[in-house]
């Protein structure tokens, strides 16, 4: 090998080190959810709950997202299981009326439109987008890009995105190879408001 | 009048409306309805008729002739949706302007927008807006935003597009209802809903059913412009020829609006 390729190498793989493995450590802000929680819990033999029992539509047709307080009080309103988080969310939500502020992972830009009841069904599945979430024990810390505020979710965990799968990434370019492979509307409206 | 057939390949509804100028009064309730639902802040203190943002303006004219015989008309000018050689479209460099195929609407994207403005020129009706300060709202304001529009910043176009957000509502209710299709009653621009003596007939210009379809091959209807053959799907109706020639240039401006955004 020559000097000058030799250096060459010798630039280039701390450059991409710091790149791809720092980086994304100082451009993602980490921070911890209120409350621990359990989907597991809820979804599991124990609870049995599918995710539209809180996870629902409006009447209008509106996502309502993550649930307020008086539909976790319709079971929780004394603690009914042993948990120091159950709790605290008892004491310190929901006696104080108080909603949880949870951090929202899949949270998109102010500027995006995205009509939850036009595409759930048998077809798109709630894991084509959100992954096992369903399923998980705890909550993850929630990631926030330090410089456009976007929850980490959107990008997807892995930075180079080689490998990922379909639910890893809510990047506009993931909406629109869903949208290609299934025919629907590519049309700048049809997403954004 | 007959308007031009469909020109966009897939597209499945043609909205648009009729305006009937012998019912508007010119009370500007549109005007405010569709600052309120768009999230238009107030203007700036020093912006004037040209730098102000307006999505939809309402014009008066007049017929020219001395007082006392004068004849004063209120034109109401929201984005004529052009169907065809849509100028804005044409000219702009970022793609940030395309016609919807499934509403016939054309949209504008003010996050693509580089704020060259071109679309503005371009633009025969000055229908678009360019945001020249940073939006401010008065205090306590903000709490009351639309949360389904999204707010612009300094250095890009925006105009109007039908309420697109109110399509979206009507369609996420019909297939929470197991629909595809909006049903057309759930679908009406926030002018439209305002209006106190009903100027405006909103619809599917291509539902041969529709009252608007219906309002638009009626009796002294015209468009703006209608020698630049843009196809605006917004319809104009009066029965006072003195208008209907107003439409197309032939009147000399004489009366200056008082605007500020």
């Amino acid at each position: 090998m020559t000097s000058r390729s030799f250096a060459f190498v010798a630039g280039l793989t701390p450059a991409l080190v710091v790149g791809w493995l720092g980086f994304p450590r100082l451009l993602y802000k980490r921070v911890e959810q209120p409350l621990s929680f359990s989907h597991k819990v809820h979804t599991g033999e124990k609870g049995g709950m599918a995710c539209a029992d809180c996870h629902a539509l409006g009447p209008d047709g509106r996502f309502t997202g993550i649930p307020r307080l008086e539909k976790c009080a319709g079971c929780h309103a004394q603690p009914i299981g042993t948990t120091a988080d159950e709790k605290r969310f008892v004491d310190d939500y929901l006696n104080k009326g108080q909603e949880v502020p949870w951090l929202v992972y899949s949270r998109q830009p102010d500027n995006v439109h995205f009509p939850h009841a036009v595409h759930i069904g048998k077809k798109v599945p709630c894991e084509r987008c959100h992954g096992p979430h369903g399923t998980t024990d705890t909550l993850r810390a929630w990631q926030v890009n330090r410089i456009s505020g976007y929850s980490r979710d959107i990008w997807g965990p892995r930075i180079t995105r080689a490998f990922r799968r379909p639910w890893e990434g809510m990047k506009m370019n993931d909406c629109i190879r869903c949208h290609a492979e299934r025919g629907q509307s590519s049309s700048c409206l049809a997403c954004h408001k | 009048m007959k308007s031009a057939k469909k020109l966009v390949d897939g597209e499945t509804h043609r909205y648009g409306m009729v305006i009937d100028l012998d019912r508007c009064t010119g009370c500007g309730a549109c005007m405010v309805a569709c600052a309120v639902e768009n999230n238009v802040p107030p203007g700036d203190p020093a912006a004037n008729e040209r730098t102000g943002i307006s999505w939809l303006r309402v014009y008066r004219m007049n017929d020219g002739q001395p007082l006392p015989e004068t004849r004063t008309a209120f034109v109401p000018v929201p984005c004529q949706q052009c169907g065809a050689k849509t100028p804005c479209v044409s000219v702009c460099p970022q793609n940030a302007v395309e016609i919807d195929r499934s509403s016939g609407i054309v949209g504008q994207i003010p996050v693509r927008c580089l704020g060259c403005r071109y679309c503005m020129a371009a633009c025969p009706y000055h229908a678009r807006s360019f945001n020249w300060w940073d939006p401010a709202w008065p205090a306590g304001m903000k709490e009351s935003l639309n949360p389904d529009v999204s707010t612009r910043t300094r250095g890009v176009v925006e105009k109007c597009n039908f309420c697109f957000h109110r399509l979206q509502a009507a369609r996420a209710k019909a297939a929470a209802a197991g629909s595809r299709e909006e049903s057309p009653g759930d679908y009406l621009p926030a002018c439209v809903e305002a209006c106190p003596t009903s100027a405006f007939l909103f619809g599917d210009l291509d539902d041969p059913t529709s009252d608007v379809a219906k309002a638009a091959e009626g009796k002294g209807t015209f468009r703006l412009l209608e020698k630049l053959g843009t196809d605006p799907k917004v319809i104009y109706r009066s029965a006072r020829p003195w208008i209907r020639q107003m439409a197309d240039g032939a009147l000399p401006r004489n009366g200056k609006e008082e605007h500020r955004g």
